[in-house]
């Protein structure tokens, strides 16, 4: 079936595969390496003009950047981090545990902070309006969570597996598995926004999203692992992922 | 020091995730002090970015950083200092709130903002400082012509702020020494 009409779907995923590759192969021959994403990565379209062009500038962080807002049990309902409790039927799909740490680049815990996620459900569909994925919605299944990491940095989430969507990047591009993160830091240089996916997915080589990371070791950082200490007994599989911030800039003595 | 985890894009979903009621509104609109920040997210082809989230993060207006909790659920009179604003379809974002103080004598005030979007593949740091800054050192250290770029002008509800992401008129974006 033939669902996309944009005016990228002439572009195929060979040809897009084959810019991922290009990309790859310099980055190899160049012999550095870059641990971040890059914001310039044309085989994701969008980027093209939404990348700044200028080196960013270098800046010693000062007063409210070195500082990170609080969040605490007002913001934040326990309950909000189960995703498949917040409607009247059980969502369709495989219940999963994703958990782990957040810490910072020193190696220390980010206690008590706020951690957002959002999701497609199992079938790969976002309860997001512009969502135009014939897939279906799942009534029992918004895919939107929120939880406080607690005294040693931990997060957990109970939730549904996602599945992997198309979108219109090019002809029949599809992105792998994936859910939605937002982290904060214990200063505000360290905010995060990124997506964490399952392993082995076979659209990993394909997706421009995830290879926008040119350093392999870099991007799987963003895979998590299938712990069967997280699985639990006739209940849910389980999942772990440890979030790694930059550096803070406050020592921790400066901590209340 | 352990390697950092990459970020990722925001994406085009987010609209029904991150923004949630009273999220813009640092202080009630029209509460005594208030004032608005708001401006456009505009792409290379000066085109408005309709699907981008600005985060903001500020002092007080004595120049007290909060460290109280409630951004989330606001109670009305805490002063939190963070907000969210989702651009809308003209690319324009808009908070309500107080105009920030000094963190330090002599220092010149600022807003603290973080951009995301979809098409944007990592998070933007910048500063709006408020207009006519006067000697700062972050801002003597950018090339003369671009300096324009991290300070609001004023308007007649508050500050004007404009993010360019790319090309003519690109706005200064920061890397902080430890990322
Ligand atoms: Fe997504």
């Amino acid at each position: 079936m033939t669902a996309t009409s944009s005016d990228t779907a002439a572009t195929t995923q060979a040809e897009v595969s084959a810019e991922i590759a290009a990309l790859s192969r310099a980055y190899d021959d160049a012999g550095t390496t870059e641990e971040r994403v890059r914001l310039d990565y044309p085989p994701y379209r969008s980027s093209i003009l939404r990348h700044p062009t200028k080196d960013p500038h270098h800046a010693d962080p000062e007063g409210i950047e070195l500082w990170s807002p609080a969040f605490g049990h007002t913001d934040v309902d326990p309950l909000e981090a189960d995703l498949t409790i917040q409607h009247a039927g059980e969502p369709v799909g495989e219940r999963m545990v994703v958990t782990g740490r957040v810490l910072d680049g020193d190696g220390r815990p980010v206690r008590h902070q706020l951690v957002e996620v959002w999701q497609a459900n199992a079938g790969g569909r976002y309860l997001h309006k512009r969502d135009q994925h014939p897939a279906a919605i799942d009534p029992n299944f918004t895919g939107v969570g929120r939880c406080l990491t607690d005294g040693d940095g931990v997060y957990r989430f109970t939730t549904i597996k996602p599945g992997p969507y198309p979108w219109k990047n090019h002809r029949n591009a599809w992105r792998p598995a994936h859910i939605h993160f937002s982290v904060f830091g214990s200063d505000f240089t360290q905010r995060l926004v990124t997506q964490m996916y399952f392993p082995g997915d076979p659209l990993f080589a394909l997706d421009p999203i995830y290879q926008a990371i040119v350093d392999p070791r870099a991007r799987e950082r963003l895979v998590a692992s299938y712990d069967h200490d997280v699985t639990q007994p006739e209940w849910s599989t389980g999942y772990r992922w440890d979030i790694v911030l930059t550096g803070a800039h406050r020592t921790p003595m400066e901590d209340a | 020091m352990s390697t950092p985890t990459p970020g990722q894009t925001v994406g085009p979903f987010f609209g029904y995730a991150l923004p949630y009621d009273g999220d813009s509104e640092l202080v009630p609109p029209g509460s005594p002090g208030a004032v608005r920040l708001s401006g456009l997210v505009l792409d290379g082809a000066g085109q408005p970015v309709p699907d981008a989230l600005l985060e903001l993060w500020q002092p007080d207006a004595d120049g007290v950083v909060s460290r109280e909790t409630g951004s989330l659920r606001r109670d009305g009179f805490t002063f939190t200092g963070w907000g969210r604003a989702a651009t809308d379809h003209a690319g324009r974002y808009s908070f309500t709130t107080v105009a920030p103080g000094p963190t330090a004598s002599g220092a010149a005030p600022f807003f603290a903002l973080t951009i995301f979007a979809r098409g944007l593949l990592d998070k933007l740091h910048t500063r709006a400082y408020l207009p006519d800054p006067g000697a700062d050192r972050l801002l003597e250290s950018v090339p003369a012509e671009r300096r324009d770029t991290l300070v609001a002008r004023p308007d007649r509800h508050g500050f004007v702020f404009d993010v360019r992401l790319q090309g003519e008129g690109e706005t200064v974006f920061l890397r902080h020494a430890r990322d």
